[in-house]
């Protein structure tokens, strides 16, 4: 069962947003709220919109976004 | 069932370290993952490679990879690195190096390192900075940059260091920015499958000083700028000196073949154990 598709770690985030920025799809949202640590960690609020493209994995500094590689939906069941 | 949500570059990268001291933004985690990506593309055993360093903030790459590592002195990784290379052919040898360690006080060895065309691949994540010091001038600031040892630009010509290390022999030379991750691992990985010395420039952000000095100060300012500025090769060799002007030229310089100097090495030992006379090496001053 898969109810996500895409994780931002906290503790590794920075906040420097690249992914809000580079991604050609605009999945990702700076967030309003500030976490523990002080990082404005961006949401992946158009989360349908993904293509699995892979781009912000690689652009992200920290290594902190997991997007899933392509799977079959029938899996799921 | 818990899942395994992390990054798929994560089983290279010691964890207990995370997450890495560079600053928000900073391009070094992003040649990180290009190198590992290159590294998978290459087909590359983990086990195989070693990773050399010497000072500056790019030079702690390989404090947080799960390989063997080296940190060096300052300017001398590539001169450590034709050690580990020489010692044993099998490893491949990774330098991670920064502008300032490799064209600055590092200038000779680099130079001499393409000369020999050992085989080594050496990443030059050039930041046009020293960014670990508190942001002065390097050989490759660009002419008009500020900094802090600048405070009215900077009045010396930059070094053109791909040009630089193909003229000096290197036989795999290439240039790309960190707005362009897939075509850098591309590189990284044409890098690691070339036989010879591989030099890979890769322009890289610094939010911190360089943006900060020169009106970008967030990284996202200075990917676009990187993103906007450059060009590829084959275009720009079409243009003048004058239209080049701020741009940044990217692609690859150089991809030849030549005789590789751990082989050479190799193949007059193998003479002097067999023949018990190394057969290649005849003095000059021997009459024919």
């Amino acid at each position: 069962m898969v109810d996500f598709m895409i994780t931002v770690d906290e503790n590794l985030c920075k906040g420097c947003n690249i992914c809000t920025e580079f991604c050609p799809r605009k999945v990702y949202q700076e967030s309003g709220i500030l976490n523990k640590k002080g990082v404005h960690v961006p949401v992946p609020e158009n989360e349908d919109k993904c293509t699995q493209c892979q781009l912000c994995v690689m652009m992200c500094p920290d290594q902190a976004i997991k997007v899933d590689e392509k799977v079959d939906e029938k899996d799921d069941k | 069932m818990v899942e395994n949500r992390e990054n798929r570059f994560m089983k290279y990268l010691r964890k207990d370290r995370l997450p890495h001291i560079f600053c928000a933004g900073c391009g070094n985690g992003i040649i990180m993952n290009t190198f590992f990506n290159g590294m998978e593309l290459a087909e590359v055993d983990f086990d195989q490679v070693v990773m050399v360093s010497g000072i500056g903030c790019s030079s702690r790459i390989p404090g947080y990879v799960k390989c063997d590592s080296l940190h060096t002195t300052h300017g001398r990784p590539i001169s450590f690195a034709t050690g580990i290379k020489l010692a044993n052919p099998e490893n491949e040898v990774v330098v991670f190096t920064g502008d300032g360690d490799a064209a600055a006080i590092g200038g000779n060895h680099l130079i001499h390192g393409a000369r020999r065309n050992i085989n080594i691949t050496v990443i030059c994540i050039n930041n046009n900075i020293y960014g670990m010091t508190g942001g002065q001038i390097s050989p490759t600031s660009p002419q008009g940059s500020y900094g802090s040892t600048a405070p009215y630009g900077a009045l010396e010509r930059p070094f053109n260091l791909s040009e630089m290390v193909k003229a000096a022999g290197a036989t795999y030379v290439a240039r790309w920015t960190t707005a362009q991750p897939v075509q850098l691992s591309n590189a990284i990985k044409k890098a690691l499958k070339n036989k010879g010395f591989s030099f890979i420039e890769v322009i890289s952000q610094c939010p911190t000083y360089f943006g900060r000095k020169n009106r970008m100060r967030s990284p996202i300012e200075m990917l676009k700028w990187m993103k906007e500025e450059s060009i590829v090769k084959r275009r720009a060799d079409k243009l003048s000196a004058k239209e080049l002007e701020g741009k940044i030229i990217v692609g690859e310089f150089q991809n030849k073949e030549e005789p590789e100097f751990s082989d050479k090495v190799c193949q007059l030992l193998e003479a002097q154990c067999t023949t018990g006379k190394p057969s290649s090496t005849r003095s000059a001053y021997e009459g024919d």
